[in-house]
């Protein structure tokens, strides 16, 4: 609801003569128009390319009737191959975005930990972040060729990346005033860390995980597009090169559905996570 | 969390963090190792040569490069159609992302269908874009556009729905109308996420100016020296373009701070 509505709701509510309420088949015609409004384009766009490609408009080289992407969808499903590829990209994808977590996790506390580390640390790290994933690709290339461990070196660094630089935020916006509440306790450094640091640092940090997780999706299809003969986004090229263009569309079904489901997926957990964030309930 | 946090947040990953403290030359002592075992590594001979190079090849590549004015030819054609890509996407996403945020029908209707379209890998649609626009500057510029006209839409939209309703308030006091409103309430009070979403169509811009590169190889750019690099096995030429690269990427960053503090203290005072 836009602030203007919710506004508008509150005034409504303070007015002191209720208007009669509208009658229920109204409100449930509303109501209906409402939840139906969302899927008008939708239906309308597939509705014209059901058409489009029914009465010949657009060439199926172009743009395949939708009957065909779901039909290519189904055979890929039943004959095992989508699996194939899927557990490719999964398999990849898992390596490469756990290994550069688990890194950027080390880096960051590590940084945000000690001040000297950082010192040393931090220049060269920025300096680096500014190469994009792609950039590093026919470096690394060139260094241990073409096979999986280009992939989950590439996956890693694009994982790695908001990982660590979220992980150091965290660990330095603790309120000052809680980092004295410890000292007066008297904590030990380690208390101090695992009591007040790393409890407020937990949010941001699972920011970090979660972009990671986009960035290493968005570099698992780069890689595979680019360098491999397996996988989801070599399914895409594959499609392409074939001019197959119901192939292309139900890969990027595929990859969109899987990469939606796991952003959907970490959201929750987030969710959950700011929730027992300290003072999350604000 | 809201799409807006997530790009700040997303935004705060893009930009480099400051260290905390001050003495500088720490900074320097891994890169100046490294450089210095790279040099010692090199010169002693001992692995594939062809993959090792010598920092020294390095600068000749980049001198060559340079003097020969073809870096300056494969930078400028990149830059254009960033540019170009970046202009596009930009203005449609602000246009799109305004009629998001002000008209509650248009967003019931467009908003959903807009949500799970954002969703596709951006790169997916490379294969797609080259059979409808070919291999072409048209098919980058539609690529760089949609590139990113994406951040920008989130976060217009979102900082046109997340006005505090205090300021609305106000408005309708004054008994402002619609227009008024939207000019002089909503969009300086959204003008900080918007420039959020520039910021990051800018960054996205140029990664996808690289990638575009690499996945519709023809014509000249940056990232077909990198691509050239690497079939030749010159390890030079690519090290070479990766540092163009981060430092193009790193100049964008830059300036974009630098306006957003402007831009930052100018709301600050305005408000």
């Amino acid at each position: 609801m836009s602030a203007e509505a919710e506004l508008r709701a509150v005034l409504q509510r303070q007015d002191p003569a209720p208007t009669r309420a509208p009658l229920p088949w109204r409100r449930i015609a509303a109501r209906a128009t409402d939840a139906a409004l969302p899927w008008l384009l939708p239906v309308a766009l597939v509705a014209l390319w059901f058409a489009g490609a029914d009465r010949g408009w657009i060439s199926a080289q172009v743009l395949p009737p939708p009957q065909f992407v779901w039909d290519t969808l189904r055979d890929l499903a039943t004959s095992g191959d989508l699996w194939l590829h899927v557990s490719t990209s999964f398999t990849r994808v898992g390596v490469g975005f756990i290994a550069g977590t688990l890194l950027g996790l080390a880096l960051g506390s590590a940084m945000g930990l000690s001040h000297r580390f950082e010192a040393y640390v931090l220049p060269t790290f920025n300096a680096l972040v500014q190469i994009p994933v792609l950039a590093w690709l026919p470096f690394v290339l060139l260094i241990v060729g073409i096979g999986e461990p280009l992939k989950y070196i590439l996956i890693a660094k694009a994982a790695l990346v908001p990982v660590a630089l979220n992980t150091l935020q965290g660990f330095r916006q603790t309120p000052v005033a809680l980092r004295e509440v410890g000292q007066v306790y008297g904590y030990s450094r380690r208390q101090q860390v695992m009591e007040i640091v790393l409890p407020h640092a937990v949010p941001t940090l699972f920011t970090g995980v979660r972009l990671g997780f986009t960035k290493a999706w968005l570099s698992l299809v780069v890689v595979e597009l680019v360098a491999s003969s397996e996988g989801l986004g070599y399914l895409i090229v594959y499609g392409r090169q074939l001019f197959q263009l119901d192939l292309v569309m139900a890969a990027v079904i595929v990859v969109g559905a899987i990469g939606y489901a796991i952003d959907r997926l970490l959201d929750r957990l987030e969710t959950a996570a700011n929730r027992r964030r300290p003072g999350g309930a604000r | 969390m809201s799409g807006i946090a997530r790009d700040a947040a997303e935004l705060a990953a893009v930009q480099p963090l400051r260290p905390a403290e001050g003495s500088r030359w720490r900074g320097l002592v891994l890169p100046v190792t490294a450089l210095a075992l790279w040099w010692l590594l090199s010169s002693l001979d001992i692995a594939n040569s062809a993959l090792l190079v010598s920092p020294a090849k390095v600068f000749d590549t980049a001198a060559e490069q340079v003097a020969s004015g073809r870096l300056w030819r494969a930078l400028s054609a990149s830059l254009a159609r960033e540019a170009t890509g970046f202009t596009i996407g930009t203005a449609s996403g602000l246009v799109l992302g305004a009629l998001l945020g002000l008209s509650p029908l248009f967003n019931r209707i467009v908003g959903p269908s807009f949500n799970t379209f954002k969703q596709i890998s951006l790169f997916a649609w490379i294969p797609l874009i080259s059979v409808w626009f070919g291999l072409g500057d048209v098919a980058k510029v539609v690529f760089l556009s949609l590139a990113a006209l994406v951040p920008v839409v989130v976060n217009t939209c979102d900082g046109i729905r997340t006005v505090p309703p205090g300021l609305l308030e106000v408005a309708r006091v004054y008994g402002f109308t619609r227009w008024q409103t939207v000019t002089q309430v909503v969009l300086p009070a959204a003008l900080p996420a918007i420039f959020t979403g520039v910021y990051l169509a800018l960054i996205y811009s140029w990664l996808a100016t690289i990638g575009a590169e690499y996945l519709l190889v023809s014509g000249k750019g940056i990232g077909n020296t990198l691509i050239e690099g690497s079939e030749h096995f010159q390890m030079d030429l690519v090290i070479f373009g990766m540092v163009v690269i981060g430092t193009v990427g790193w100049l964008m960053n830059a300036s974009a701070r630098a306006l957003e503090r402007r831009l930052a203290r100018w709301t600050g005072r305005a408000t």
